[in-house]
């Protein structure tokens, strides 16, 4: 019954779906406010019915009723509670399901947040995002119906894949969602502003928290990717270029792209065509992540289950949305000419060099991702892409990058000045410079290539990037006083930059000063690894919920002659005949100490890789500060508070269409 | 004009999915196709299991020239030899072509009770317990299957459980046009 209600809840929800989007259409058309206004209505409608949906599934697996074949597929009695929840997007329909309730909860939003948008904007905004929906929900019910029935009904089920039964690991896919379809807000405003063929400050300023929240969602559930790969594949790599991790980078390259592009289009009416481009291309990307993953054309590590057939669905419906809104994007773009003069030495211009680094950075590893499925397509053989040249094309992209962000934050709108920047920037250098020199002799005693670049671009980008907040505090007669006065959007901005450099630093050390060993230890063996001696102590049986574990102990001697206990895992899942590596960490900020079980020999002795990984925090540390740069960011009041005149127009605009 | 280019440029990428999702890019095309099988000699399983004192019998390529074979590559520890086993079954049954099953990697005593329990459709079960013969043949992982022709040639090789899908697009139309 509850999977039928589920069901049913999906077919409803198309139908509104449709409404949501033919109505607003035809009452802009007409200029019919009733119309107009109905499209709030369906897009809340249609939440409903989603929630109710994404509700009777979850139900479902909380019960474990193996009589809905996905459910079958991804649940076990065994399984714990927090995994049976998260098992909903274990797999492909329910990930799909997700998707969805994402879209919907952001169109809520949309209609929920929209009294300061004129209402023929909003409600064309509302209708864009229905096609979206109406696509996707015809995908699901034609070909990935996650409330199948299955008979004869199955005593148990297969499990949700071990890989995926890690907190990380559950609470990445969702994040990672609402970044890639909070996109679709922007792309939303993007082609109702090409219908319209009104662009402008205002317009800018409406999407630009949506577009930021988005980001700072896709920024963490990378973040997170990153953390669970870490800890969960056993290999400890951070990041492995893999198509579908690229799949998700390249969106994140466009959006920050976006997110900069519209700061210079609201304040200063320029690169008007470009911003909506870049705001299509964004969710374009997200879109073509999605198509990777699910079509199987690329090989990842990344292994859901793949089906032409669903392949061929997105691909057509990607050419039906994109292809809709580029040539839209031809037809209309023309028109929104930019008014005003760019000068290179500006914020403006500083900006448009940072969309062209990022874009031509986020071009490069398309390629690359691509190039395999190009090749095999031509017949010229198979190939694959992997790392050298992803670092090789990306890492020296990144360097201008790094240094453009030290400007950013002290040269002036319009135009600025040679001598007032240097003033302001001497200390940093001189700061930076310092730092790459000492920091890597004081802690590592020898210095690379990379670590001095990145020490000296990541503390640039720090310091550097503190100088608005610090001059804004200085203007002002008491240090609280001066913190009170700092906008959100100011701090937003200012941590996510400073995240950035972190993220620099840690990216350097961690290369540069990272152990890595393979040994094969004996019980009471030892190994002496940097500055830490490990000692393998044994390993024995241990037992979880739904695995047994040969779990190991070993016991590590830091150079202060504390003693750290690590007990890293191999775990075996009956349910699914899987073994997985559990591997144990000792984190600190200025080093992980990282223990993975390899395979266990007759005489007890077992191998083990040991990883001594330096400052390997701050790259998540880097994600997290973007995050929280992001929430402030979206928040700031300004975006809250309509001014009198936007108050005017918005009247006018429903005057008007009434 | 300028503003059209994002058009066709995704225009041309969609062309390359399209072409793209016919293609698995998992399929590793083995560079045995059109050579010489590689040469084997593997001791046959006999069933029911003989004397402990007795030597099995061993096979080589020889023994099979003359007609056109499926060399299945295939374990008792193997999910994807499970999925594909009734498959094989019925084939043998109808007697559409002589299956040479390889056991690789395994033990003696578990292919027999698998076997044993689900039915056995090789003609013959060659056990290549330690995984030589699979090196020799380039096995990634099993379930493998060969199409060896009659003078003993490579014409095909598939990747994972046999599906009558494959079997009737693949393997089918090459036993029919194999001389």
């Amino acid at each position: 019954m509850i999977p039928e209600i589920g069901h049913y809840a999906l077919i409803l929800a198309l139908g509104i779906a449709i409404l949501q989007t033919v109505a607003p259409m035809i009452g802009w058309r007409r200029r019919d406010a009733r119309l107009l206004a109905s499209a709030a209505s369906a897009a809340q409608a249609q939440f409903f019915c989603i929630a109710i949906a994404y509700l009777c599934l979850t139900v479902s697996f909380i019960n474990t009723d193996f009589s809905v074949a996905y459910v079958a597929q991804n649940a076990h009695t065994d399984l714990p509670m927090i995994y049976r929840i998260s098992a909903v997007w274990g797999a492909h329909e329910g990930s799909l399901l997700l998707w969805m309730l994402m879209l919907s909860g952001w169109t809520f939003a949309v209609s929920v947040f929209n009294r300061r948008i004129p209402a023929e904007l909003s409600a064309l905004v509302i209708a864009v995002l229905g096609v979206i929906s109406v696509g996707l929900l015809l995908f699901l019910l034609l070909t990935s119906n996650p409330f199948e029935r299955l008979f004869p009904v199955p005593l148990q089920g297969r499990d949700l894949n071990p890989l995926l039964q890690d907190f990380g690991l559950a609470i990445h896919p969702p994040t990672l969602y609402m970044g890639y379809v909070g996109f679709s807000v922007a792309f939303a405003f993007a082609v109702a502003a090409l219908i319209t063929g009104k662009l402008d400050a205002a317009w800018a300023r409406w999407t630009r928290p949506w577009t930021t929240t988005a980001w700072m969602f896709l920024t963490l559930g990378i973040t997170l990717g990153s953390w669970w790969a870490y800890n969960e594949l056993g290999w400890g790599g951070w990041w492995f270029w893999d198509p579908v991790e690229n799949a998700s980078f390249m969106p994140w390259l466009a959006g920050t792209a976006l997110i900069h592009s519209l700061a210079v289009t609201e304040k200063r009416g320029l690169l008007k065509s470009w911003t909506v481009l870049l705001a299509i291309l964004t969710f374009s990307l997200s879109l073509l992540g999605t198509f990777l993953v699910r079509s199987g054309v690329l090989v990842s590590v990344h292994a859901f289950a793949s089906d032409p057939a669903r392949g061929l669905f997105i691909l057509i419906f990607m050419a039906v949305v994109t292809g809709s809104a580029l040539t839209l994007y031809a037809w209309r773009a023309p028109k929104l000419a930019s008014v005003g003069e760019l000068n290179l030495f500006s914020r403006e211009g500083l900006l448009l060099l940072n969309n062209v680094f990022l874009v031509v950075a986020c071009a490069a590893i398309l390629i690359g991702t691509l190039y395999p499925l190009v090749l095999d397509a031509l017949n010229l053989g198979k190939i694959s892409v992997g790392p050298p040249y992803f670092n090789a094309v990306f890492l020296p992209l990144m360097v201008p990058l790094f240094v453009l962000v030290g400007f950013g934050a002290v040269v002036p709108w319009k135009k600025g000045r040679a001598g007032e920047t240097w003033n302001r920037l001497k200390l940093p250098a001189l700061f930076a410079v310092a730092f790459a020199i000492v920091v890597p002799l004081a802690l590592h005693g020898r210095a690379t290539l990379l670590a001095v670049t990145g020490g000296l671009l990541g503390s640039w980008t720090i310091v550097a990037a503190s100088q608005d907040v610090w001059r804004r505090i200085r203007a002002k007669p008491s240090f609280v006083a001066g913190l009170a006065s700092v906008p959100r959007a100011t701090w937003g901005m200012t941590l996510a930059h400073m995240g950035l450099g972190v993220w620099a630093l840690g990216v350097a050390f961690v290369i540069s000063y990272g152990y890595e060993k393979d040994v094969r230890l004996a019980p009471k063996e030892t190994t002496e690894i940097g500055d830490f001696t490990f000692a393998f102590i044994g390993a024995q049986e241990a037992k979880g919920p739904n695995f047994v574990a040969q779990q190991g102990e070993v016991t590590i001697e830091r150079p202060d002659h504390r003693t750290v206990q690590l007990y890293p895992q191999k775990r075996f899942y009956p349910s699914q005949r899987n073994v997985m590596t559990e591997s144990a960490v000792d984190a600190t900020l200025m080093r992980d100490l990282y223990v993975s079980l390899g395979e266990g020999f007759e005489d007890g002795s077992w191998s083990l890789r040991i990883y001594v990984k330096p400052m390997i925090r701050l790259i998540w540390l880097g994600g997290v500060l973007m995050f929280l740069g992001g929430c402030l960011a979206a928040s700031d009041r300004r975006y809250r508070l309509a001014t009198a005149a936007e108050r005017k127009a918005a009247l006018d605009g429903g005057a008007q269409a009434a | 004009m300028r503003y059209t280019i994002p058009l066709l440029v995704l225009g041309v990428l969609l062309a390359f999915f399209a072409v793209g999702l016919r293609h698995d890019p998992r399929i590793l095309p083995s560079p045995l196709i059109g050579k010489a099988a590689p040469a084997f000699s593997l001791p046959a399983l006999e069933f029911p299991q003989p004397e402990a004192t007795a030597t099995p019998p061993l096979k080589g390529n020889a023994d099979f020239l003359g007609k056109p074979l499926l060399v299945n590559f295939f374990a008792s520890w193997c999910a994807g030899c499970q999925i594909e086993h009734p498959f094989l079954m019925s084939l043998a049954k109808a007697g559409a072509v002589t299956l040479v099953g390889v056991d690789y990697k395994d033990a003696d005593v578990d292919v027999r009770q698998w076997l044993g329990s689900r039915g056995n459709p090789y003609a013959p079960v060659l056990a290549d317990l330690d995984g030589r013969a699979g090196i020799d043949w380039g096995v990634y992982g099993v379930p493998e299957t060969f199409v060896i022709s009659a003078s003993g040639q490579v014409l095909h090789k598939h990747v994972g459980a046999l599906t009558p899908d494959a079997w009737e697009r693949d393997i089918k139309p090459l036993l029919a046009a194999a001389p």
